[in-house]
């Protein structure tokens, strides 16, 4: 009995852990490569979601939401790079944080008028609704389709940047872009590449994390702060950084939640117990991401420049 | 992006002249338009260019982006709120727990966040922060996220009561002025320089032999003890601490302020301050989407000038500026 | 710039017309009136104090659009006098929510606020509200200190005392005889006292209390905690994007049909849109409901609907009731705010048609009413709606009137 729960609390850390990855890859990616600040990701992730629920609504097909629920959020992130955030890519950090604070403020009372501040509806798709019976315990088939999908995104991210051209550019763009411009590639046109993809695997977390969560205006800036954690302690700009960090802090914040008031209750009495343990709980991230800065600041998986 | 000097003949001197008096005619405005709201609206503007006059030394003058000064603004608005809960109104002894408490806090948490760079450490401030808004929160025996009523406020001997809002605000302009001037004197003297030099090249900084962690870690609490001063400020004029005043959204209007008004100069704090708010104050009232119209501003504000302002207006005169003796 | 007024102009008609003596009959009439009308011109100044921007202005907006059903409906006045509402956003942050009552007061002098969903907002205003002479009448939040030690003969509160759903389901769970029950709640002091609010009716002591981090993303971890201790009900207070998230999670578990989930302020009108049929089954407690059979509540929800194209939430129908008292004591003062003590006077009367049914204030200013249990069920059209299934609590009182100094 213990032992299965035991099984079920890892499987959902693992499964917490792929989620937070779906948020964080495409971030990392941004904050690494392009050494851009970019807090609007949070957006990108909350327009997805919006774009995929309101296509559900319309067509009642899942798969052709995310279809539009990507494509129309790299579309918008395309046009917001080419307006506006391509000028800021040599401004220092605070420049950028500022402009992509303001972003976020545009984008989250631009979804509000339009759809209005109530929660949005969205489903998950019936082919992934039930549940999957592994050793006598029951999982959600969709919490599997997350953990699939995360796999399949670092599987696909990892390929893309150190196996393909386009990668071998883009990471040597980052550490020596004159050298690259002058062998004759369009840094400009990397950049902006490079930028989408990165909105556009905000707009995936979106369009697979929206059935189970709420959809509404400000939903990506608590996913944010999380992502934000998640890269810091991977070390930015490592794919490998943010997938081992995520699946870390998805397995240190579940087994906190699970096991933590118990482990209070035993030495503390039990309203003090009660009050410290989610207090302890929401710190926790936080907490190990300060001790992994103190002893590693560049992250656990630095990126060597 | 380096402070003003000061020439007595510069138009901008006729500004600053201009904008102390007005903020020192302020009480009597809002007395002649027959309303108290002015003034505390002005009272807010004042407590909010304090604490980002403080976060400006770190972030202006050395480069540093703290996204967790709120913390310290949070801690003195707590520290007054928990003290009044107890009975405990004397505010020269509140002021003197407040010092130590935020120099206790802010040297330890400066100490790990000084240890990254670049967006390390915005995101180590930001976490900080975050940690402390989580303890506010769990406070239960202090509201918790209901807040804390102030019910008396601080009590400075021989000074006048803070229930009366003109007493109020000019301890407040006070504060201000005087921590301005502390500001002025620091940028120009051995602390300012050397932070200064690091934001400007640290390599050869450190190739000199200045010992870099000391001289950012006193940086790092000098910015965070006017916030807290500002906190405590902040209590007395709502009559209430809140987790809220913690957030990261708080830290980041901070950072706004004084990048709105002009890293790096003095005065830009302020100028930020009265600008942002009053521009707040006008946009939400006339609707509710707001955001969707200070959002874009905000990005303008980034993408057109790092200077802010008042950095702008100082490289234009600056340029105008007789030939002789003008040295930036 | 501030609301939007709602001053009627009725003197056009008049001044079109040319017949002389008609002319002389319509000045006379006036100077008649300009004497007692002086004071009926300026409009009665209300302020709608809630929280307009952000994802938190569900709550808001609903309030905002039961009000403006009532104003508009007669042609901008209440109690026969013309309304001028003034909307302030509090963003939910106590330091603006503090400027907006200076302003209000100082600047605008307004006789009522109302709104105040949320309640470390209505703490950071209310005493400043209150010893102004402005009457408050809190249409959302009802912390405890103002049912009790802090309770004041400007304040009002129409919606309830914030542990009295608590109650209720706490009362219902106890009739069901259920032997093992888990909370789960928030980290925050609305979380720890809507549980409390629970253990006063329900005494059996839970078998678990699960406080989650505020803002958290994923259920996982409490609800494979939930099931394999296998209570036989849970109890939850997770309000907004927490309650979609977590009712699905519930649901997607194949926990709604084993294990009744009863709720408190998670499954109400403004996540049910958001929810739809995965909702369907949970039980909700509150003071009212949109089937309720009273025909001011269902006239209230005609209208509502017809002109939002949305099933009104029980904020709305709070704010509602708000307006209606105030109409109500308006009219019987003749639209004088000048008297302050007349106002409250015909403000305790509470004579108005709510969509309760009956409501009646207790000494404390806060209501004595009766409480429901519903469940969420699909309705005829299709759409997640919430059905009355029981009535634990009759003529409740709140627990805190006790400490409230005044006394009837």
């Amino acid at each position: 009995m213990l032992w299965s729960l035991f099984f079920s609390q890892l499987f959902n850390g693992v499964q917490l852990g792929m989620l937070l990855f779906l948020l964080a890859s495409g971030l990392t990616l941004v904050f690494g490569i392009m050494n851009f600040v970019n807090l609007s990701h949070g957006s990108f992730y909350m327009l997805g979601a919006y774009f995929a629920a309101a296509t559900l609504a319309y067509t009642g097909s899942f798969l052709v939401a995310g279809v539009v629920g990507i494509g129309g959020t790299m579309v918008l992130a395309l046009a917001v790079e080419r307006l506006a955030l391509r000028r800021l890519y040599a401004r220092d950090h605070l420049i950028q944080v500022l402009a992509t604070l303001g972003l976020i403020m545009f984008f989250n009372e631009a979804v509000r008028m339009i759809w209005g501040s109530q929660p949005l509806f969205t489903a998950q798709p019936a082919w992934a609704s039930g549940s999957i019976s592994l050793g006598g315990l029951n999982y959600p088939t969709y919490r599997l389709l997350i953990i699939g999908a995360g796999i399949a995104v670092a599987l696909g991210s990892y390929l893309l940047i150190h196996r393909t051209r386009i990668g071998m550019l883009v990471r040597a763009s980052s550490t020596h872009p004159e050298v690259v411009a002058a062998l004759g590639v369009n840094a400009r046109q990397l950049n902006t590449l490079l930028f989408s993809v990165g909105a556009g695997l905000a707009a995936l977390a979106g369009w697979l994390v929206g059935p189970i969560v709420s959809v509404q205006s400000g939903m990506g800036d608590t996913v944010l702060i999380l992502a934000l954690v998640v890269i810091v302690i991977g070390g930015i700009g490592s794919i490998r950084g943010a997938f081992f960090a995520s699946l870390m802090v998805g397995l240190v914040d579940t087994f906190g939640r699970a096991y933590m008031p118990q482990l209070l209750r035993g030495f503390l009495e039990r309203t003090v117990a009660d009050a410290a343990g989610p207090a302890l709980a929401s710190m926790l991230i936080y907490l190990f991401m300060a001790v992994v800065l103190a002893l590693k600041p560049g992250g656990l998986f630095p990126v060597k420049r | 992006m380096f402070p003003e000097t000061f020439h007595w003949r510069s138009p901008r001197i006729w500004l600053v002249l201009l904008l102390l008096a007005g903020l020192l005619l302020m009480p009597v405005a809002s007395a002649a338009l027959g309303t108290s709201f002015y003034l505390s609206f002005a009272t807010r503007v004042v407590i909010y260019a304090i604490a980002a006059t403080g976060l400006n030394l770190l972030l202006g003058y050395g480069g540093l982006v703290s996204m967790g000064h709120s913390l310290f603004v949070g801690l003195g608005a707590y520290v007054v709120g928990i003290s009044s809960f107890h009975g405990l109104t004397n505010g020269w002894v509140q002021l003197a727990i407040t010092m130590g408490l935020t120099t206790v806090v802010a040297t330890l948490t400066g100490l790990v966040s000084l240890r990254t760079r670049g967006i390390g450490f915005i995101m180590i401030t930001l976490a900080f922060g975050q940690m402390f808004y989580f303890l506010a929160v769990s406070l239960k025996q202090y509201g918790g996220d209901d807040g804390l009523q102030v019910e008396q406020r601080s009590v400075f001997e021989p000074l006048p009561s803070l229930d009366n809002k003109v007493a109020l605000y000019y301890i407040a302009l006070g504060v201000l002025v005087l921590l301005m001037y502390a500001v002025w004197r620091t940028v120009h003297g051995r602390l300012g320089y050397v932070l200064r030099g690091f934001h400007a090249n640290e390599r050869r900084m450190l190739a000199a032999g200045f010992p870099q962690l000391r001289y950012q870690i006193v940086a790092y609490v000098a910015s965070a003890l006017p916030c807290a001063v500002a906190g405590m400020l902040l209590a007395n004029l709502t009559s209430f601490a809140s987790p809220s005043y913690l957030s990261w959204q708080a830290s980041g209007d901070l950072i706004l302020i004084a990048v709105l008004g002009g890293m790096g100069t003095v005065i830009g704090p302020l100028i930020g301050s009265i600008v942002l708010l009053v521009l707040e104050e006008t946009v939400s009232k006339m609707t509710e989407h707001w955001m969707i119209v200070l959002g874009p501003v905000i990005l303008l504000v980034a993408l057109l000038s790092s200077q802010g302002l008042w950095g702008a207006l100082l490289q234009r005169t600056r340029a105008r500026a007789p030939s002789g003796g003008d040295r930036s | 710039m501030g609301g939007l007024p709602y001053i009627p102009v009725a003197t056009q008609k008049e001044t079109a017309l040319k017949s002389k003596t008609l002319a002389l009959a319509i000045s006379a009439a006036f100077s008649l009136v300009a004497g007692a009308a002086a004071q009926a011109q300026t409009p009665v100044k209300i302020g709608l104090m809630a929280e307009l921007s952000g994802p938190q202005a569900a709550l808001g907006q609903d309030k905002l659009d039961a009000l403006n059903l009532i104003v508009e409906r007669n042609g901008g006045k209440l109690g026969g006098v013309p309304v001028q509402i003034l909307r302030r956003d509090t963003q939910l942050k106590p330091e603006i929510a503090n400027q907006i009552a200076d302003e209000l007061v100082e600047k605008e002098k307004v006789n009522f606020v109302v709104g105040l969903s949320f309640s470390n907002i209505f703490m950071a205003v209310s005493k400043k509200l209150t010893s102004a002479g402005v009457i408050v009448v809190g249409s959302g939040a009802g912390p405890a200190p103002l049912a009790g030690a802090q309770c004041s003969p400007n304040l009002f509160v129409v919606s309830k005392q914030n542990d009295q759903f608590a109650e209720a389901m706490g009362k219902y769970a106890a009739d069901k005889a259920y032997k093992r029950v888990i909370a789960i709640a928030p980290n925050y002091q609305a979380g720890k006292d809507f549980v409390g609010g629970f253990k006063r009716r329900y005494t059996t002591q839970l078998v678990d209390e699960i406080y989650t981090p505020l803002n958290q993303l994923d259920f996982s971890a409490e609800l494979a905690r939930i099931a394999s201790e296998k209570p036989d009900a849970v109890y939850a207070f997770l309000p907004g994007g927490l309650g979609v998230s977590f009712v699905r999670a519930y649901q997607q578990a194949g926990l709604m049909t084993r294990i009744p989930l009863l709720s408190v302020s998670t499954v109400d009108g403004t996540t049910l849109p958001a929810l739809k049929d995965v909702a369907v089954g949970a039980k909700h407690a509150s003071a009212w409901g949109p089937d309720l059979a009273n025909p001011v509540s269902k006239k209230f929800v005609e209208d509502f609907t017809a002109k939002y194209k949305r099933i009104p939430s029980e904020y709305a129908a709070q704010t509602y009731d708000a307006v209606m008292l105030i109409d109500s004591a308006l009219a019987k003062t003749k639209g004088n705010v000048a008297d302050v003590k007349a106002l409250t006077t015909a403000m305790r009367a509470a004579d108005f048609p709510s969509v309760r049914g009956k409501f009646k204030f207790n000494t404390n200013n806060f209501p004595i009413q009766d409480f429901y249990v519903f469940e969420v069920v699909k309705d005829a059209q299709g759409q997640a709606t919430l059905k009355t299934i029981g009535k634990p609590l009759v003529d409740a009182a709140d627990a805190y009137v006790a400490q409230c100094p005044m006394k009837g």
